[in-house]
């Protein structure tokens, strides 16, 4: 077998200076960029309290309960379930579409090319910001206090919650809507809501719908938790079921969820391709 | 004056009209059926979820003076008046917000070593072998469907209360979300490197090394780094089932009526998303320019 060539290092160092001598700083970025996460990683493993035989026990633990959660019986609470998981279908079906209806005003003065002023916009973003920093669960905790425990504030809930995720990507879709429909009709003797409804609306709405369908689907399983902290559900099932250590009850419920996400994810597709066609969707 | 739009003549006009008109009637019949099933399926969901507008309306000056009861001190006067008073427990809520950042950091640290040992079997370009890629792919799938907090909830029972079922359960989650995100990027990775290595007689290992990585990695800590994100906001609400962080602290609160301390612990919460987010924001686009940031 013939050997390749020596090559020759002098030569390519003198031709290429910038591949062999990198300055200190590039070299060692990465090196210390690593060791500076893994040192906050194992500071965390010691703050919170993360011991080897801590960790043995509950896998074992946990065995045992993977252990009692086969086969999945859902007992005779099946119709009940059955009723709970229409519940949570419910709830995140209505909470998203009163969601998308409010916050498609909002979300105009969000939009640069809606409200050039800053003085408007700032405001209506931080505010948006603000409750989407607000977990779901948060909010559920807070409309229990007003509607009190049952589905009904599940839904305020996920409205609330949505209408700031809404609110900033349907502003980032109308910023992103083509400027010329609208020139049209303001070159033809619209006014501004004119200009809105068929210079903007036409171009924004199919996005709009994709991410509400999306949504939807998101939020069933949002709207599977919320029942945790008592808004309905069949969160409110499971957590129970949990207290009470009714593990094939448990493991049931969790396929019950994993089965309708799916479904919902097959639908909800389906219907995006058809609202926004094949390839927009990607 | 002289009109600058011809007009056409009256029969070719009239086909035409009628042609639009068709058209348009067809799409608005299949719009106005779609609205029709839409609404009656949010009908049928209000009747399922207990929807009773008496009930908000009766109650919605509730929500409004909730709002008024958490931003009043115990004092009467308005929380921003006295920031000390509002603020009292400020070192407690800071411990319990740097726990949860903490929570979340290793979780999703954690989690991304998982997805990134797991994703190259998920990958459909770099699977070694379809059976395992199905059993990674479902692996996964089960992983992220599950909702972090049904993890938490069981990971209490098995591990006790406090921060470690969270971290686990936050690691789970992450895991699987990553690792669908990972094969993604790896699915669109060039497959010509992988050739040039593998003709030199290199294993399956030293491919994935030395030809995709190198491709990769900077959409990997990017997405890490948006999950990170993500997982602080989760993490916060982890103590509602005892899983450490600053939740419990809420929920206490909310439970007990300690109106102001609700808000300002709804306020620190906030912050700390908003600083988190500007953060790795600001390092993304540090890292890896400004197209990848989103």
């Amino acid at each position: 077998m013939s050997q390749l060539p020596k090559p020759n290092t002098e030569e390519l160092r003198a031709k290429y200076p910038s591949a062999f001598d990198r300055p200190a700083s590039a070299r060692l970025a990465l090196p210390a960029m690593t060791v500076a996460a893994l040192a906050v990683f194992v500071y965390g493993l010691v703050d919170l309290d993360f011991s080897p035989s801590r960790l043995i026990a509950g896998l074992s633990q946990l065995g045992w309960i993977t252990m009692l959660m086969i086969p999945p019986n859902p007992g005779a609470s099946f119709p009940l379930y059955m009723q709970a998981l229409g519940e949570t279908l419910s709830i995140a079906l209505l909470g998203t579409t009163l969601a998308a209806l409010l916050a498609l005003p909002v979300s105009l003065l969000a939009a640069r090319n809606i409200i050039p002023s800053n003085l408007i916009r700032f405001p209506v973003r931080r505010f948006l910001d603000s409750i989407r920093g607000v977990d779901t669960l948060i909010w559920a905790l807070v409309w229990i206090n007003v509607v009190g425990l049952g589905p009904f504030a599940g839904v305020l809930a996920i409205m609330v919650s949505d209408f700031g995720a809404f609110g900033k990507l349907f502003s980032e879709a109308i910023e992103a809507a083509d400027r010329k429909q609208v020139e049209g009709i303001r070159a033809s003797g619209g006014n501004t809501l004119h200009e809105i409804r068929f210079g903007l609306l036409p171009q924004v709405l199919p996005v709009i719908a994709g991410q509400v369908l999306y949504f939807i689907e998101s939020n069933t399983r949002s709207a599977t938790i919320i029942g945790i902290v008592g808004a309905g559900g069949i969160g409110l099932q499971l957590a129970e079921q949990i207290r009470v250590l009714e593990w094939q009850k448990v493991s049931f419920l969790i396929l019950m969820i994993l089965i309708a996400v799916a479904a919902i994810d097959f639908i909800s597709s389906k219907l995006r391709f058809a609202i926004i066609g094949q390839r927009a969707v990607a | 004056m002289a009109t600058a739009v011809s007009i056409l003549p009256a029969q070719q006009l009239a086909t035409l009209e009628e042609a639009y008109r068709s058209s348009v009637s067809r799409k608005r019949l299949k719009a106005a059926l779609a609205a029709a099933i839409f609404c009656a399926a949010l009908v049928i969901a209000a009747f399922g979820a207990e929807v009773n507008l008496r009930t908000l309306f009766t109650y919605f000056g509730n929500f409004v003076s909730y709002f008024d009861r958490i931003l009043t001190l115990e004092s009467g006067a308005r929380v921003w008046t006295d920031f000390p008073e509002w603020f009292w427990g400020w070192k407690k809520w800071l411990r319990m917000l740097g726990e949860t950042v903490l929570i979340s950091y290793v979780g999703t640290l954690t989690g991304a070593v998982f997805a990134f040992a797991l994703n190259f079997f998920a990958a459909q370009n770099t699977s070694p072998a379809p059976w395992l890629r199905f059993a990674v792919r479902r692996l996964l799938e089960f992983a992220r469907t599950v909702p972090g907090i049904v993890f938490a909830l069981i990971f209490v029972i098995a591990f006790g209360l406090g921060p470690m079922a969270g971290v686990l359960a936050i690691a789970i989650h992450s895991t699987g979300a990553l690792g669908k995100l990972f094969a993604e990027i790896v699915e669109n990775a060039d497959m010509k490197p992988v050739e040039g290595i593998r003709s030199t007689g290199a294993s399956w290992l030293s491919c994935m090394r030395f030809a995709v990585l190198p491709q990769v990695s900077a959409g990997y800590a990017s997405y890490a780094l948006l999950r990170f994100e993500i997982n602080v906001r989760e993490a916060s609400v982890m103590g509602f089932v005892g899983a450490g962080g600053i939740g419990q602290e809420l929920v206490v609160a909310i439970h007990k009526f300690y109106y102001s301390d609700v808000s300002a612990i709804l306020v620190t919460i906030i912050i700390t998303v908003f600083i988190i987010d500007i953060s790795t924001g600001w390092l993304r686009g540090r890292l890896f320019g400004k197209e990848t940031r989103r």
